[in-house]
């Protein structure tokens, strides 16, 4: 059903009455079509309407990807778990580098798990409008869907390797402390982040293709710049709160803290969070800005 | 009467000519020119807008567009190629934005552009099924409601689990049909997505629209090159010329409104074609003219009808033995039937080296469709000139039988009416 976008919509819950409903339920939904300029405000009524369409995205998405597959499933699985072992064996054992107290194993996997979830989004997202590029010619829904249903598979697979790492927890017999029931303020948290670096960049490719070569390279940096592979300590207290605008900083150290009960750092978690919260509101407005001309420059 | 259903005020669309944000465009580029004006470029950027455009280097694909469609209605869209159809569709299937304007639609709207939107080749039948229905607006649950008519619309029971990857193209444009012909809304906008498929199927789709519109009640929008098709399905319709509205009004009235658009030439020039022969003499253009002598762009079956042709050679004397014929077949090259000279006028087998000859069809014998011209043409004992489908006509529907009606179901594009008639037999 196309029900506004660049539109008001009254009175969206009429159902599919049929024709032989009278005139009075088929006027309430009415859709204006005009140009809007600068903000478009989001219409969480007509999010709301085609939420079926974004679990259909996502699931097509997953499937897709694991009818692709070699290994299917497994590979959401075997991926952080790859990555674990093989940087446990570098800077755990080889290079010995300080994992604040715990097993270093427990401890990357830690900062892995909030990680590949965002570098996989953010990489699935920024091409999905491009990809996609069929579709929008062609049929109207949100298309604030199409980069969200990228991160949503990958909340599936970020799923999956939290089961793994419970094992993983079992494994060491390391038992997760009171502070866990925050735990999914944080994964809320690197949804925002997530999601809001998606939409930017997500809407930016359809624009400037090249992106997608900077993409990698970016991400790349990031990891550097955030506590995945070390701690937070090896950067000087003072500078912290500077590395901490990058968002990922703040989080990731925060879930060590939820899961392990390595002790907060409340300053970094929170310029993180707010950092958060910005990109996540400045991704959608920009993602809305641009959203007009996707069909156009397709 | 209640309001409108849809209503259109005013509406424009422009795009960007030469400048135009290419695809091509790198971010690279973006930051050498930002260095050029750089706070201006970065804020611009950053809000999203792209600099606007020298105002001459506009092109206007909708310009100032209104019209009103009631309830019940089957509203047909016509034009030529780039008047604007495809544009206007987009517009009020929220596709693109209009530039200026505004469009009110009252009712759940549904639009097909193409069928098999969204479908994913490494997905099976069923989860197509799903996928496209949901695309294209339908909930789950009535998706699942529907799925039986749905497939067996489709005829791919069997096939339902194998990947659409492996189905032939004709299964593949069966079940995406019958996803979009399931579809419940109030308006309905159709590009013409029905000329696809094979002659069995394309009949079943004209039926289920047939029974979309007039037997639901719904309002339609069919936007479409084939004017037989528009003369079956819609009440009125509306001709967009050059982005604007040229007509409006009962489909036969518009129609005559597009015929005597001057632009509109399908035998002008007889330019490429598979062309053969000695080429000593060469038929050089054509004209379709209605019996008035008004040049037409297609021909209504049953009406007088005139062709003219007009041929040159290098000879100076007169030519000898000469047959020039129009053949009209399918589009699938069938020939159906041949108007040949020298059959009906033996006095044209001697022509003079230039000029034209007029064939005069009454009647015309051809049910509603589109179909081709053969040309040929023999002098001097020899083929000068053999053009296959030398140009594409358009057949819409005419009264050959004086009854109103003169074609069988399944039989557009391609019959040849004759003169008959039935007794029954004491």
């Amino acid at each position: 059903m196309n029900t506004g976008s660049t539109a008001e919509m009254i009175d969206p819950q009429s159902t599919a009455a049929g024709i032989a409903a009278d005139a009075v339920s088929t006027e309430d939904v009415e859709t204006i079509i005009r140009r809007r300029d600068g903000w478009i405000p989001i219409d969480w009524n007509e999010l709301w309407h085609f939420r079926e369409l974004l679990y259909f995205l996502v699931w097509r998405d997953l499937k897709v990807r694991y009818k692709q597959t070699l290994l299917g499933v497994a590979w959401a699985v075997l991926q952080p778990v790859f990555n674990m072992v093989i940087l446990t064996v570098i800077f755990g054992h080889l290079v010995k580098l300080d994992s604040d107290g715990f097993p270093y194993a427990v401890f990357v996997y830690a900062g892995l798990l909030p990680w590949t979830f965002f570098s996989a989004s953010v990489t699935l997202a920024g091409q999905s409008l491009v990809h996609q590029q069929n579709l929008m010619t062609k049929v109207y829904f949100p298309r604030l869907f199409v980069p969200t249903a990228s991160v949503g598979a990958s909340l599936v697979d970020l799923a999956i390797s939290f089961v793994i790492y419970a094992l993983i927890l079992a494994g060491y017999r390391i038992v997760p402390g009171w502070q866990i029931i925050f735990l999914p303020a944080l994964i809320f948290l690197t949804v925002l982040a997530t999601l809001g670096i998606s939409y930017i960049l997500a809407a930016i490719t359809v624009s400037y293709r090249d992106f997608r070569f900077l993409i990698p390279f970016m991400l790349q940096l990031m990891m550097y710049a955030s506590p995945v592979i070390y701690s937070v300590h090896i950067f000087p207290q003072r500078y912290r709160w500077v590395l901490a605008l990058n968002p990922m900083l703040g989080i990731i150290d925060g879930y060590r803290s939820a899961i392990l009960g390595k002790p907060w750092n409340l300053t970094s978690l929170g310029i993180s969070s707010a950092v958060a919260t910005a990109l996540f509101v400045y991704g959608i407005y920009y993602f809305r800005t641009t959203e007009r001309g996707f069909a156009d420059v397709a | 009467m209640s309001r409108p259903i849809i209503t259109v005020d005013n509406l424009s669309k422009s795009y960007r000519l030469g400048e135009k944000r290419d695809p091509g465009r790198t971010f690279q580029e973006a930051l050498t020119e930002g260095i050029a004006s750089p706070w201006r470029r970065v804020r611009s950027m950053a809000r999203g807008q792209a600099l606007a455009p020298p105002p001459d280097r506009t092109f206007w694909a909708l310009k100032g567009v209104s019209f009103e469609i009631q309830r019940g209605e089957v509203m047909g869209i016509i034009g030529k190629n780039g008047a604007g159809k495809s544009t206007l569709f987009k517009i009020l299937s929220r596709i693109t934005e209009p530039t200026s304007g505004c469009a009110r639609l009252r009712g759940r709207v549904a639009s097909l552009l193409e069928v098999g939107t969204g479908f994913h080749p490494e997905l099976t039948g069923r989860e197509n099924v799903y996928l496209n229905g949901a695309i294209l607006g339908m909930k789950r649950a009535e998706i699942a409601r529907k799925f039986d008519e749905i497939v067996s619309f489709a005829v791919v029971e069997k096939f339902l689990d194998t990947p659409v990857k492996f189905y032939s193209s004709g299964m593949y444009v069966r079940l995406a049909f019958a996803v979009a012909a399931h579809l419940d809304p109030e308006i309905l906008i159709v590009d013409e997505v029905l000329a696809v498929g094979d002659g069995e199927f394309q009949k079943k789709c004209l039926g289920r629209m047939k029974q979309v519109s007039r037997g639901e009640g719904r309002t339609v929008l069919f936007v479409s090159h084939s004017l037989a098709t528009v003369q079956s399905l819609c009440d009125r319709s509306l001709l967009l010329r050059s982005g604007e509205v040229a007509a409006i009004g009962p489909t036969y009235d518009v129609l005559a409104e597009y015929q005597s658009e001057p632009e509109i030439r399908t035998l002008s020039e007889i330019s490429t074609a598979t062309r053969r022969g000695e080429g000593a003499a060469k038929i050089v253009a054509g004209r379709l003219t209605d019996a008035q002598g008004a040049t037409t762009s297609f021909l209504r079956c049953g009406d007088d009808v005139r062709i003219a042709i007009e041929y040159r050679s290098a000879k100076t004397n007169r030519l000898r033995g000469c047959r020039l014929s129009i053949a009209f077949a399918d589009l699938l090259g069938h020939e159906l039937f041949i108007c040949s000279s020298e059959l009906t006028n033996p006095e044209l087998t001697m022509l003079p080296p230039a000029g034209e000859l007029t064939c005069c069809i009454r009647r015309l014998p051809l049910t509603p469709g589109r179909y081709q011209l053969n040309l040929y043409l023999e002098c001097d004992g020899a083929v000068q000139d053999d053009l296959e489908h030398a140009a594409e006509i358009e057949v819409v529907d005419g009264d050959f039988y004086g009854t109103g009606r003169n074609c069988p179901p399944g039989w557009e594009g391609r019959g040849v009416l004759s003169d008959y008639r039935w007794e029954l037999s004491q």
